[in-house]
């Protein structure tokens, strides 16, 4: 553990006893305690209903819990109204998502750019930006190119490059692989590991045990609640669930 | 290093540049050319209607008043009026026109006197069938006062005058059935020959409906007591209110309150002010269309939002603001009610342009029917699209990324 603390920053993510109640009753997250420290890629991985969407929508300050405390970035979330929750999502986490949810009629350098829109950088930042995130991902010469032209996984990828545009703190990534095939999330995944070598932190939430037993940390979810908190430094190399 | 830095300081969403804004706003549109077109069209015949009825009423009434421009308001008429004592019909004295036209400011006078003859294209019709037809004589510079033209043949001049020669006006030529000049009408026991017809006299309707003969001819031949019946003046424009004040007594000395005096360009003011004033029920009916094409739009944009939760949801994960979200949606029902309205006035203006060139209309669309127009669109672009972007930006953005 001690090297963790050498090899990571300061804490991204921050939850202490996070409960999530949705009116009728149901109970998503029992308190959750969890912290990512910067620069780690770790996965949140639970069969469906497990809470791990719920988690994902608190620590990416789309929802707030019923009780307990978040802090991403260093900012209580519980003390952040609206604009400013808005505001933390634009400048401290991306999101990817299961579907990619690219804009059709646009290109892909447009596409990335519209991620930057709400960053406060001028318009021509924003496309020097695009252009450097598709090339970071490998689609340098697929800038022009609309959805409808690109593959799953090269859609995935202008999502991943419109997610790390604008450098934020902590990357999640909801089912990244969910719609490609074997061959195009193995490269999205090998995108995500190369993306987290060069200093980002990342959050993958999934269901699928071999994705997640190729990374570093592997965070399970049962019911809403963290069951298993397990490490492995030689970052997927040994492919197993050991603890 | 800068990363961790940006995390103490203080959380301010970037405000939009309208250029973002725009760009924004557009985006759902481009991606549906069809339903634009379509929802606009609403708006666009709403306006199209407005200002279709205001710029055709516009236009006839510059046809008017540039009629009224040429035709001058500077003309008056003095007519025997009714005597205050027996009530009877009074005459002018025959010296009455050469008074008026010694007043300070008079310019020109023209005279007709009613001559109770009837005329006919022959002599095998009644007497008693004059089809509304006054026969007048005339001297003086009727035609010039009048500033009326000869439509074919000539005037009555020194020679013809004294003759058995006759001018039409052009309603009565079309009632007796005369087409040019030489033919023949039958007054009073004798042929006289059609030397002229007129154009439309609209300072004189009177003079339209008659037959003109000189005065001497009218004297000689018909027995024309020299009575004139109507003496029409025009003066210098400044000096219209203070002729109009002399012209009764100089032309019956003795009795000035038997003279009466009026303005026949009040009426063609009249008509021109009523064709100013178009019709509220058109203008209604174009209200209605633009109150129909509003809720057209409002309805788009309530399927909009519901069609693209996922890019709200997008949208908020990225960071956009509730109220980046409420202006986004705003701004597109703007620019489609806004297109809807610059198509509307195109298309009404071109309407107005179509009638006006069948009507022989100058084409006039008033500058405050457009932006009045306009100004109405952006007005129902701002209404039809406030639920809906209110609704858009309630949306929470976890509920909007589910729903895939």
């Amino acid at each position: 553990m001690t090297d963790h603390a050498v090899r990571h920053g300061p804490p991204v993510v921050e939850l202490a006893g996070v409960t999530k109640e949705y009116p009728g009753g149901v109970t998503a997250l029992r308190g959750v305690d969890l912290t990512v420290l910067s620069g780690e890629l770790l996965a949140i991985v639970g069969p469906s209903g497990s809470g791990k969407s719920t988690l994902l929508h608190v620590v990416g300050t789309l929802d707030r819990p019923t009780s307990g405390r978040v802090a991403i970035a260093g900012h209580d979330v519980a003390a952040l109204s609206d604009r400013a929750l808005s505001a933390l999502r634009s400048r401290h986490v991306g999101f990817v998502f299961q579907s990619f949810h690219l804009v059709p009629g646009l290109s892909a350098r447009a596409n990335v750019a519209e991620g930057l829109l709400y960053s406060g950088l001028p318009r021509a930042e924003r496309g020097r930006r695009a252009e450097r995130a598709l090339a970071r991902v490998g689609l340098g010469d697929r800038m022009d190119h609309r959805p409808h032209e690109l593959s799953g996984g090269q859609k995935q990828r202008v999502a991943i490059a419109r997610a790390v545009a604008g450098e934020p703190d902590l990357l999640l990534a909801d089912e990244p692989t969910g719609a490609l095939d074997t061959a195009s999330g193995r490269s999205v995944m090998e995108l995500l590991h190369e993306l987290n070598e060069d200093g980002a932190t990342i959050a993958v939430i999934t269901h699928d045990q071999e994705i997640a037993a190729a990374l570093p940390r592997r965070v399970r979810i049962r019911d809403g609640e963290v069951v298993a908190d397990a490490r492995n430094p030689e970052a997927g190399a040994a492919g197993t669930e050991a603890g | 290093m800068g990363r961790r830095s940006r995390g103490r300081t203080r959380l301010t969403p970037p405000r939009l540049t309208p250029r973002d804004v725009l760009h924004a706003g557009s985006a759902g549109l481009r991606s549906r050319p069809t339903r634009v077109f379509l929802s606009a069209l609403g708006i666009a015949i709403g306006i199209a209607t407005m200002i279709a009825v205001v710029g055709i009423s516009s236009s006839s009434q510059a046809k008017l008043l540039r009629e009224l421009d040429r035709l001058g308001t500077n003309m008056l008429v003095a007519t025997p009026g009714q005597s205050m004592f027996s009530g009877q019909d009074t005459k002018l004295p025959p010296e009455a026109p050469g008074m008026i036209s010694r007043i300070d400011g008079v310019e020109s006078v023209g005279t007709t006197g009613d001559v109770a003859q009837s005329v006919r294209r022959s002599e095998n019709i009644p007497a008693g069938e004059t089809g509304g037809i006054a026969l007048k004589a005339v001297k003086d510079d009727l035609l010039g006062t009048l500033r009326a033209g000869v439509r074919s043949g000539t005037w009555l001049n020194a020679a013809n005058g004294r003759y058995p020669s006759v001018v039409l006006g052009h309603v009565s030529a079309q009632r007796l059935g005369i087409t040019q000049p030489g033919q023949q009408v039958f007054i009073g026991g004798r042929y006289f020959t059609v030397v002229g017809i007129l154009e439309p006299v609209p300072l004189a309707p009177e003079v339209e409906r008659s037959a003109l003969i000189g005065w001497e001819a009218a004297t000689g031949l018909l027995g024309f007591d020299g009575h004139p019946t109507a003496v029409y003046e025009r003066s210098a424009d400044d000096r219209v209110a203070e002729v109009r004040g002399l012209i009764a007594r100089s032309a019956n000395p003795r009795t000035p309150g038997a003279v009466s005096v009026t303005d026949p360009s009040a009426a063609l003011q009249a008509k021109a002010a009523t064709e100013g004033a178009f019709s509220t029920l058109l203008l209604g009916l174009g209200g209605i269309a633009l109150l129909v094409g509003g809720v057209g739009v409002a309805n788009t944009m309530i399927i909009s939002v519901l069609e693209r939760r996922h890019e709200i949801g997008l949208r908020r994960s990225l960071g956009a603001t509730k109220g980046q979200i409420r202006i986004q949606f705003v701004t597109e029902s703007l620019l489609l009610s806004g297109l809807g309205g610059l198509a509307g006035i195109a298309l009404g203006g071109a309407a107005t342009g179509i009638y006006a060139r069948a009507a022989d209309l100058p084409w006039v669309v008033p500058p405050w029917a457009v932006t009045g127009g306009f100004a109405a669109t952006l007005a129902i672009g701002t209404l039809a699209g406030l639920y809906p972007a209110v609704r858009a930006a309630r949306l929470s953005p976890t509920l909007a990324l589910q729903a895939a």
